[in-house]
C-alpha cells in the first residue's frame, strides 16, 4: 500500500506544480512506482510542466465519471518508466470531483504505487480540499513572504480539521517546503529567514528551495527540475526532500550566499 | 540619493514577522468558530439589555488586538431610568 501525499499552499504561483513535478521524478529516480495527479480543474498545468500536454487522452474527471478506465488515463513519464501521470480535466467543471469518486481512485492509485502525489489547485475551496482530503502526508509549499505565510497557516487549519485522518482522529503527517529562497535578501534582513518561518508555522521543515533561474528553464522544457539539470542547485534540493520523505536523516542545508566580494559589490551571482 | 539611506534603512524582515505574529495569532482562534473575544462582546451586551434597554447608538465597543493579550473595551450608555432605581 502506497502514500499519498498532497502537495498544498493555499496561495497561487509559490512552487506547488514544480514541487509536484520534481518530487515524483526525484522518487522514482529511486527506483519507487511513483503518480503524480493533477487536481486543477479547469487550469491544469502539470501535464506540460511534466513534458506530457501533447499525450493527454483521457482525465481524472474521465476516471471518476466512469467514461474511461484508470489504466487509460495514466501517462507514463518516456524518461522514467516509474513515473505516472494523471490528468486534470481542461473542460470539464470541477464540481464532477465527488468525494466518492476521488476516495475510489486515490485507492486504487495507493494499490499500485509506492507513492501518490496530489497537485492541488490554489484557494481552499472544493478542488484544494479534495486534493487533501485522502492525504497521508500533505507538503506546505511556502514562499518567505507574508502573504504566502497566512495562506499557508490557513491550509494547516484545513489539514488538521477536513482531511480523513483528521474526521477519524489521526493526524496528516505535515512538513513545510521553504521554496523560492533568496539567501542574500534574506541575509540581508529583507526576506524572513528559515528559522523566522519555522516558528510562526511551526511544522517540520522537509527542504529549502532556493530561487533560482533553474525553474523556469525546466519549465520551458516540459522536464521535471530534477531531471533537467540533477547537478543544479534546486534539483539537488528537490533530491535531499525526498530522501527525506523515504524517511532518511539528510542533514537541511540552508542556501547561502555564494557571491564573492565583487560578485557582491556588481549584484551578479559567481556561481 | 541620500546615501545613509542604505545603512539606517530599518529591516524590513522583523517587521514581517511580527506582523504576521500579531494577525495569525487572531486568525487561529477565530477560524474555528470560537473567537472568545467576539464571543465576550455578544454575551456581555445580552446580559446588559436583559436588565435595561439599551440604544444601540449608545453602544461603543473597540477590540484591540496584541500578540500576547487582546483588550475588548464595552462602554455602554445607561439611560436615567426613575422606573428601574435601585431598590
Amino acid at each position: 500500500m502506497g502514500k499519498a501525499i498532497v502537495v498544498t499552499s493555499g496561495k497561487g504561483g509559490v512552487g506547488k506544480t514544480t514541487t509536484t513535478a520534481a518530487l515524483g521524478a526525484a522518487l522514482a529516480q529511486r527506483d519507487e512506482k511513483v503518480v503524480v495527479v493533477d487536481f486543477d480543474v479547469g487550469l491544469r498545468n502539470l501535464d506540460l510542466v511534466m513534458g506530457a500536454e501533447r499525450r493527454v487522452v483521457y482525465d481524472l474527471i474521465n476516471v471518476i465519471q466512469g467514461e474511461a478506465k484508470l489504466q487509460q488515463a495514466l501517462i507514463r513519464d518516456k524518461r522514467l518508466e516509474n513515473l505516472y501521470l494523471l490528468p486534470a480535466s481542461q473542460t470539464r467543471d470541477k464540481d464532477k470531483l465527488t468525494p466518492e469518486g476521488v476516495e475510489e481512485v486515490i485507492t486504487a492509485l495507493k494499490k499500485n504505487f509506492d507513492w501518490v502525489i496530489c497537485d492541488s489547485p490554489a484557494g481552499i475551496e472544493r478542488g484544494p480540499t479534495m486534493a487533501m482530503r485522502h492525504a497521508d502526508i500533505a507538503i506546505v509549499v511556502t514562499n518567505p513572504e507574508v502573504s504566502s505565510v497566512r495562506d499557508s497557516d490557513r491550509i494547516i487549519g484545513l489539514l488538521d480539521a477536513k482531511t480523513v485522518k483528521a474526521e477519524r482522529g489521526e493526524r496528516v503527517e505535515k512538513h513545510l517546503l521553504l521554496t523560492r529562497y533568496d539567501p542574500a535578501r534574506a541575509e540581508c534582513g529583507d526576506m524572513l529567514q528559515v528559522d523566522d518561518v519555522l516558528e510562526i508555522l511551526s511544522i517540520p521543515l522537509l527542504g529549502i528551495i532556493p530561487e533560482s533561474m533553474d525553474v523556469l528553464r525546466a519549465s520551458n522544457l516540459g522536464t521535471p527540475v530534477t531531471l533537467a539539470d540533477k547537478h543544479s542547485e534546486t534539483a539537488q534540493a528537490y533530491f535531499e526532500a525526498a530522501r527525506r520523505l523515504t524517511g532518511e536523516a539528510v542533514p537541511i542545508t540552508i542556501p547561502s550566499d555564494r557571491r564573492g566580494f565583487f560578485g557582491k559589490f556588481f549584484g551578479r551571482k559567481a556561481a | 540619493m541620500n546615501i545613509l539611506r542604505l545603512f539606517v534603512r530599518p529591516k524590513s524582515a522583523s517587521t514581517a514577522r511580527e506582523r504576521l505574529q500579531v494577525l495569525l495569532a487572531h486568525e487561529r482562534a477565530s477560524v474555528g468558530g470560537n473567537d472568545l473575544v467576539a464571543i465576550l462582546r455578544d454575551e456581555i451586551l445580552a446580559v446588559i439589555s436583559k436588565h435595561v434597554k439599551v440604544d444601540d447608538n449608545k453602544v461603543y465597543v473597540k477590540l484591540e488586538r496584541g500578540a500576547q493579550v487582546s483588550t475588548l473595551e464595552v462602554d455602554v450608555q445607561i439611560p436615567f431610568d426613575t422606573n428601574r432605581r435601585a431598590a
